[in-house]
């Protein structure tokens, strides 16, 4: 690991206030301390905001809303009586993510910030547009089986690898950030980008910018959800393809759905027309299908992993399958109902 | 045992830590690790370097009650925490923990490596309770990986001890 500074901001302007572009915020470290080891990261300095105050709350608001404190490790977070009993679609995807240790040391905050697993993302030997802009993607033509179906560029086809991420994007949660001018709201499908011209940018987070909590609005989808995540491995291991539905039921019809993909594109991928096609529909298995075609539309493999398209197709229909029947994937038995 | 890993300068930051029930004041280069302070600062051998990336478990150790990835625990972000290695899970007396006992009785092991991670992260889940099936301690202990293959042992020496303590 190359020398840094290392600081301990004494509260969130301050910390604001000591935010250069060289300098990074230390939450829980599993992403960042791992990509300093390979020298991915090079921080001139770190912020270290694990002790800051006020971050570490899980409340609900008057209007039924969850707000999440971003220095909340992902295993509180999933534990907690308040996420499990009005969301546990988020304790599902968090659950199905990492290991013990890893999700008790990292934070939601850092969580929505942790970097792709693309391996030339990761090699310094090789070109990277998000490491280095302007070197070249050789993702394109090399070892591509985890990478993107949808919303590549010509520059970059790496995913995002979170499962939370995908859980909140169902959850239309709002990133609330503080920077010099104050808080900020962000929609999550406005938080993560699509690589474009600029794949070095994940997010649309300013860089003198902190994440403080996660709000999820109220829903009312009772059992009607899911986390399917599929993968090379049973445990431990990124999403090949997942689906997150929420779906509200009333009188035997969608009365609203949200369906987010994880491990496809670089962000949590949703398509808000595919959800309206089920919308005043009463759950049938034939229309799932085209579900899986409107938010697949556009998808193209790169060799390695045009397996996914066929993939995800199966699995946002067997996704939708579980959450109509109320009969969420478990992450701890594997059986795939 | 040294209580200063470096010289003093601009890049190391004072550091208290309990270890085992021992507690230490220490100055150390802020870029180091908890698993390399344990191993080579306070000489506690028993937590491994496997991967040192957070992949294999091999470092996992108890921190402020919580098991963790000691090789990605930046020391100097865990002043005034209390760690619990492999080292202190005997009792004073020497008295093996009950998982320890468990480990040896099933051969939980083969070449010994991961053992130390596993032990840690047993002795957590135990706590967690996060062992009332075969398939939730597999799931709950996936962290900890054993190129030996002795998973089937480890299961049942962790599924024993659990059923002792009424969590199976």
């Amino acid at each position: 690991m190359r020398p840094f500074h290392y600081e301990r901001p004494r509260g969130l302007e301050e910390a604001i206030a000591g935010k250069t572009e060289a300098a990074r915020f230390l939450g829980g470290g599993t992403n960042l301390i791992d990509l300093m080891k390979y020298d991915v990261e090079r921080p001139a300095s770190l912020l270290d905001l694990t002790r800051l105050e006020g971050l570490r709350e899980v409340e609900r608001n008057g209007e039924g809303a969850l707000r999440i404190g971003a220095l909340v490790t992902n295993a509180d977070a999933a534990a907690h009586p308040l996420v499990r009993e009005h969301h546990p679609l988020l304790a599902d995807a968090i659950l199905a993510g990492a290991t013990a240790q890893l999700r008790n040391m990292a934070t939601m905050g850092g969580n929505l910030l942790q970097r792709t697993r693309c391996y030339y993302f990761y090699d310094r030997q090789t070109p990277c547009n998000k490491r280095e802009p302007g070197t070249g993607c050789p993702a394109k033509d090399g070892v591509n089986r985890i990478h993107a179906i949808l919303g590549t560029s010509e520059h970059c086809i790496a995913t995002h690898p979170s499962d939370m991420c995908v859980a909140l994007a169902a959850l239309e949660a709002v990133v609330v950030v503080r920077g010099p001018s104050g808080e900020r709201r962000i929609r999550m499908e406005d938080f993560h980008r699509l690589p474009g011209d600029t794949p070095e940018r994940d997010t649309t987070l300013d860089a003198r910018e902190v994440v403080t909590a996660i709000e999820i609005p109220a829903g009312d989808y009772g059992r009607h959800h899911t986390y399917l995540k599929l993968r090379d491995r049973l445990s431990y291991a990124f999403a090949l393809v997942s689906v997150a539905v929420a779906m509200e039921l009333r009188e035997g019809r969608i009365s609203r759905l949200r369906v987010a993909l994880g491990g496809v594109a670089h962000k949590p991928w949703r398509v808000k027309e595919a959800e309206a096609l089920l919308e005043g529909q009463a759950p049938e298995e034939e229309c799932f299908g085209a579900v899986a075609d409107r938010l697949l539309q556009g998808a193209r493999g790169y060799g390695h992993n045009d397996f996914k398209i066929g993939l995800a197709r199966l699995a946002i229909a067997r996704a939708l399958h579980q959450a109509a029947a109320a009969a969420p994937q478990s992450h701890v038995a594997k059986r795939i109902a | 045992m040294p209580d200063d890993l470096s010289p003093r300068g601009p890049e190391t930051v004072a550091l208290s830590l309990t270890v085992n029930g021992t507690s230490h004041s220490l100055h150390i280069p802020v870029w180091t690790t908890l698993l390399d302070l344990l191993r080579e600062g306070l000489g506690l051998t028993g937590s491994k370097k496997g991967c040192d990336h957070g992949q294999c478990g091999a470092c996992t150790v108890i921190l402020d009650g919580k098991r963790v990835n000691s090789c990605l625990v930046l020391a100097a972000s865990r002043d005034g925490s209390e760690v619990r290695t492999v080292e202190g899970l005997a009792s004073p007396d020497g008295a093996l923990h009950p998982l320890q006992e468990a480990f040896i009785k099933h051969d939980a092991f083969q070449c010994g490596y991961c053992t130390p991670g596993q032990l840690c992260s047993g002795v957590a889940l135990l706590e967690e309770g996060h062992t009332r099936t075969e398939e939730e301690i597999r799931e709950w202990m996936s962290g900890n990986l054993c190129r030996c293959g002795a998973y089937p042992n480890i299961l049942a020496a962790i599924l024993e001890v659990a059923r002792k303590e009424g969590r199976a």
